[in-house]
């Protein structure tokens, strides 16, 4: 629920103006940052509980997930809205600059895991298939890290610390989970 | 089926639906205030906390932006006019790029009074007969202000049309007197980080150098401007003196010049220095040379919310496309 109040202040300030000269410009950069911080938060919940012991995380983190989706796709129709819809002009890009191409990816890797975020999908395929399957978070966020890098004209400090938040998020998840209990190493993801 | 004794005799008829409440068992309603609480605050946690990192302020809204409008001055278009739309002065003012006052849009507008436009110097020396500094208002003038309504097109696939008052650089160049191995002008621009806060960062190459070839510099279309919509040029738009290439992106049109040194060779610029496969030299508005990361074909006015084509040289290939003749704009882009 509270990921909603980004989305509606975001509306409020197109509303009332505030998104300055090139709102749909700022109206991009903020839903993609949007969805790297959700998709980074969400990926944050197993470690935050190896390291804790918490259980809470583990119970937030679906939400984060699909909200990070939601932010996605909107920031994918904010893109179409600002090339007026024309997806020849979207293939182009998609096809041509490694920039878009790393994005579209990241967004199109999240969309099987927004579809089988169900317990029912998850009794469907069977938890170590759901496992694997949902690890594709991993290479959306770096690839959407990637297009964050690629995407900024000069100061790389913000995407650089996104990579690194990245970076020491798998780096708990490598440490926490290879010395432990080998056997349970499938299902500890 | 149940092993539970018996509630005792002396209970509240109506205490079988209610569960007796000591400190281990859970009451249902302070259970759901509690859960209810939790989760309000960590929704308005998340919100928040996602709020502050991801919100930036974008300046002076559009709607209010649109509310100041501009008052031409009532003159005839002159031959290098766009008689298109003026940019409201309120947007011209707040979205900028001057990387020196910082690297979002609405930073030159906030941090511009940090910047002292006088007293105020230039220098101009390289290879010319009359080397020497000049302060500002005795270079301004020199020659009689003009109005230039130029169409102003960024890299980032943004454009303005900026209503200028200044003076054609051919003037200025020919009162420097240059000598005959004068092949290129080149701009720098004010260091000093105390006046510049992002000049304390290590974004670019600092000072700021920009150049042109001396032929370019001498079409009457390059412009040395003072002033913004019949007022004194605004700092986050390049006080006091800036230059003013319409037919070449934005980043070419140095702002806060304190040095024009004419030499034989051609500058090193900062954004050709910076990044060389995405800036070049020359920076010619093209929409068939696309950014590596993004398509040069559209751009949006500021103000529109859809794109338009962008033209080639922006608009100017009547009368700047000879200076380029016989060169190959693809690899000299």
């Amino acid at each position: 629920m509270g990921g909603l109040i980004p989305a509606a202040v975001l509306i409020a300030d197109a509303l009332s103006g505030q998104l300055g000269a090139n709102p749909i410009q700022r109206a991009t950069l903020q839903t993609g940052l949007l969805t790297l911080a959700l998709l980074v938060l969400s990926l944050a919940c197993t470690p935050l509980r190896l390291l804790t012991g918490w259980t809470w995380p583990a119970r937030i983190r679906k939400a984060l997930g699909l909200l990070a989706f939601g932010y996605g796709v909107l920031h994918f129709v904010i893109y179409l809205l600002d090339h007026s819809f024309d997806l020849t002009l979207m293939t182009e890009d998609v096809l041509k600059r490694p920039f878009i191409t790393a994005g579209f990816t990241a967004l199109l890797l999240l969309v099987p895991l927004a579809l089988t975020s169900t317990p029912h999908a998850v009794k469907r395929l069977g938890f170590q298939r759901w496992t694997r399957l949902h690890q594709l978070a991993y290479v959306a966020v770096s690839l959407g890290a990637l297009h964050y890098y690629w995407g900024v004209k000069k100061d790389h400090t913000p995407p650089l610390i996104s990579a690194a938040v990245i970076a020491t998020l798998f780096l708990i998840r490598f440490l926490k989970r290879r010395p432990t209990r080998p056997g349970t190493r499938a299902a500890k993801v | 089926m149940s092993d539970h004794p018996t509630p005792p005799d002396h209970a509240d008829p109506d205490s079988g639906e209610r569960r007796i409440l000591t400190p281990g068992t859970p009451n249902p309603r302070r259970e759901f205030l509690r859960s209810a609480a939790l989760f309000t605050a960590t929704a308005g946690a998340l919100g928040g906390g996602l709020e502050l990192l991801t919100r930036r302020p974008g300046g002076p809204g559009s709607a209010e932006a649109q509310g100041a409008a501009f008052t031409r001055p009532a003159r005839p278009l002159g031959p290098y006019d766009t008689s298109e739309a003026v940019t409201p002065y309120a947007q011209a003012t707040s979205y900028n790029n001057f990387y020196e006052f910082g690297l979002d849009k609405s930073d030159p507008a906030r941090m511009a009074a940090s910047l002292k436009t006088r007293p105020w110097t230039v220098r101009i020396d390289g290879e010319v007969r009359k080397p020497m500094t000049v302060d500002i208002d005795t270079l301004q003038g020199w020659f009689p202000l003009e109005d230039r309504v130029y169409r102003m097109r960024c890299v980032e696939g943004w454009s303005m049309v900026m209503p200028w008052l200044g003076f054609p650089l051919a003037a200025l160049i020919r009162r420097m007197e240059p000598t005959s191995k004068a092949k290129y002008v080149q701009f720098t621009a004010l260091l000093d980080p105390k006046q510049f806060p992002g000049q304390r960062q290590p974004v670019l190459k600092w000072p700021y150098v920009e150049g042109l070839r001396l032929d370019e510099a001498l079409h009457p279309l390059a412009f040395m401007a003072v002033g913004l919509d019949g007022r004194v040029l605004p700092g986050q738009n390049g006080a006091p003196l800036r230059l003013a290439v319409p037919w070449k992106y934005g980043f070419k049109s140095i702002k806060s010049v304190v040095r024009i040194t004419l030499t034989e060779k051609q500058p090193q610029t900062t954004w050709a220095l910076a990044a060389p496969q995405e800036y070049s030299f020359y920076a010619n508005v093209n929409p068939a040379v696309p950014h590596p990361r993004w398509s040069q074909a559209t751009e949006r006015r500021i103000g529109e919310l859809g794109r338009r084509k962008t033209l080639p040289f922006n608009g100017y290939a009547e009368q700047v496309a000879d200076l380029y003749r016989g060169m190959d704009l693809r690899r000299s882009f």
